[in-house]
């Protein structure tokens, strides 16, 4: 039986899930949760994701929710460790370390102007709230001073290897992209690079035509 | 061999959540203190071991670590003395180790610092702020309930880095007026008792410099 992952694939947290089948290459499904009817409160989905969230993911009798949990067992289980460089102490710590940076400082900056830039004026019909933008978009920045730091010696976040770290990103850098305040990136060249580079990936350009193919049936 | 380093304020659940951990595994180790009050966190000394400028950074031997919770899957990868923080298959452990991160600190670290911290500085709790995160901190451990009530610990039998990663907060959290979301839950209450009560755990709370109860 194919793997279930439960949710739009619109979801950053889904879409992360999705990249990661995509890279090893595993075989799934995606069902669809309906939020703007409510479908994740609905008994059937708190079932599988307690805190009435998307993702949730099936693989037999194993359900899962939290996509950062999520990808570490696809990967895990279907040949991508290396993403994970497990076996390596010191290179699976500083895999770790950015996991974190991307969940604390990132996705924690980026998730509120996608909120106000997307989420409130297609689904919610309000009006972008400019100052909780203005504010994250300052935070963003502080961040990717760092970044810019961070790549300038390294190719990619853990090092001069590709890992979870740097594709864990993806999502919210896709939204980042296409929203109106791509331009941020311009002024930290190897962000902008580094980007540009995990965005080419097969499995990311394959997961960003379903997450787009999801906003336009909107 | 040099000491292991962790630098941050001996008080602050973030630092102590990596002096738990390292106490867990019976490992020596000296607190730097790092002042955020003095604004030490961003001086360049400090930046070149956490460039974001925040608590806590652990050097060990030659490797220099932040983020307190990457910070606790290596030690607990790299040191196999002590219980088995980080078994594998570990698929149940890694959702409740996220759960910890997105659910549980999101709530309980605003009312941490506004109900213990603010105070210490000299500032007043916001009680809006309070409230929200209170009622959501709440539905959070409704979740946990369910789950301890089928689960003796939250990867299952066995006391993990997923149930370690809650305890700093869970102790400054006892010691606010909001206990009681933990106190009126027996799940919740009897997990939080038996594991608080782990030799190691006595062993960090006594460092941590609480001021005399007013």
């Amino acid at each position: 039986m194919a793997m279930k992952v439960y949710g739009p694939a619109a979801s950053t947290n889904v879409a992360r899930v999705l990249v990661c089948l995509e890279e090893v290459g595993l075989d799934y499904e995606l069902v669809p949760v309906d939020m703007t009817k409510g479908e994740h409160k609905s008994p059937a989905h708190v079932s599988r994701n307690p805190f009435g969230q998307v993702p949730a993911f099936q693989d037999g009798d194993l359900i899962l929710s939290e996509s950062r949990a999520i990808s570490k067992y696809i990967l895990r289980k279907g040949g991508g460790s290396h993403l994970l460089r497990e076996g390596n102490l010191s290179e699976a710590a500083m895999v770790d370390v950015w996991l974190e940076v991307e969940s604390g400082q990132f996705d924690s900056a980026m998730s509120p102007i996608v909120f106000q830039c997307f989420v409130v004026p297609m689904f919610m019909g309000g009006t972008t709230d400019m100052k909780v933008v203005e504010e994250n978009l300052e935070k963003l920045k502080k961040s990717l001073e760092v970044y810019e730091a961070r790549l300038s010696r390294f190719k990619y976040l853990a090092g001069d290897f590709v890992s979870l770290a740097d594709i864990s990103h993806f999502p919210m850098a896709h939204y980042l992209l296409v929203g109106p305040h791509a331009s941020v990136i311009d002024a930290y060249p190897h962000v902008k690079a580094w980007i540009a580079d995990i965005m080419s990936r097969p499995s990311v350009k394959k997961v960003t035509e379903l997450m787009e193919a999801a906003i336009r049936m909107n | 061999m040099a000491p292991r380093k962790l630098y941050g304020m001996p008080l602050s659940p973030n630092v102590v959540r990596v002096a738990a951990a390292l106490n867990e595994k019976g490992l020596d180790f000296e607190i730097v203190p790092v002042d955020l009050r003095t604004g030490a966190h961003k001086q360049p000394e400090f930046l070149a071991l956490n460039p974001f400028g925040q608590i806590p950074a652990l050097q060990d031997g030659d490797e220099v670590l932040y983020e307190s919770r990457a910070i606790n899957r290596y030690i607990a990868t790299k040191y196999t003395e002590g219980p088995e923080l980080l078994p594998t298959p570990s698929a149940k452990l890694e959702v409740w180790l996220e759960v910890e991160s997105h659910h549980f600190y999101p709530h309980v670290s605003p009312l941490v610092f506004q109900l213990l911290i603010k105070p210490m500085l000299g500032g007043a709790a916001d009680p809006v702020v309070v409230d929200k995160h209170a009622h959501e901190l709440a539905r959070v451990l409704d979740v946990y309930e369910t789950h301890l009530a089928q689960n003796k610990y939250l990867a299952g039998d066995a006391f993990t880095l997923a149930d370690l990663n809650h305890m700093s907060y869970l102790f400054c959290l006892s010691k606010t007026p909001k206990a009681d979301l933990v106190a009126s839950r027996p799940h919740v209450k009897a997990w939080w008792d038996d594991i608080s009560a782990r030799p190691a755990f006595q062993k960090t709370v006594a460092a941590i410099p609480f001021p005399p109860s007013a």
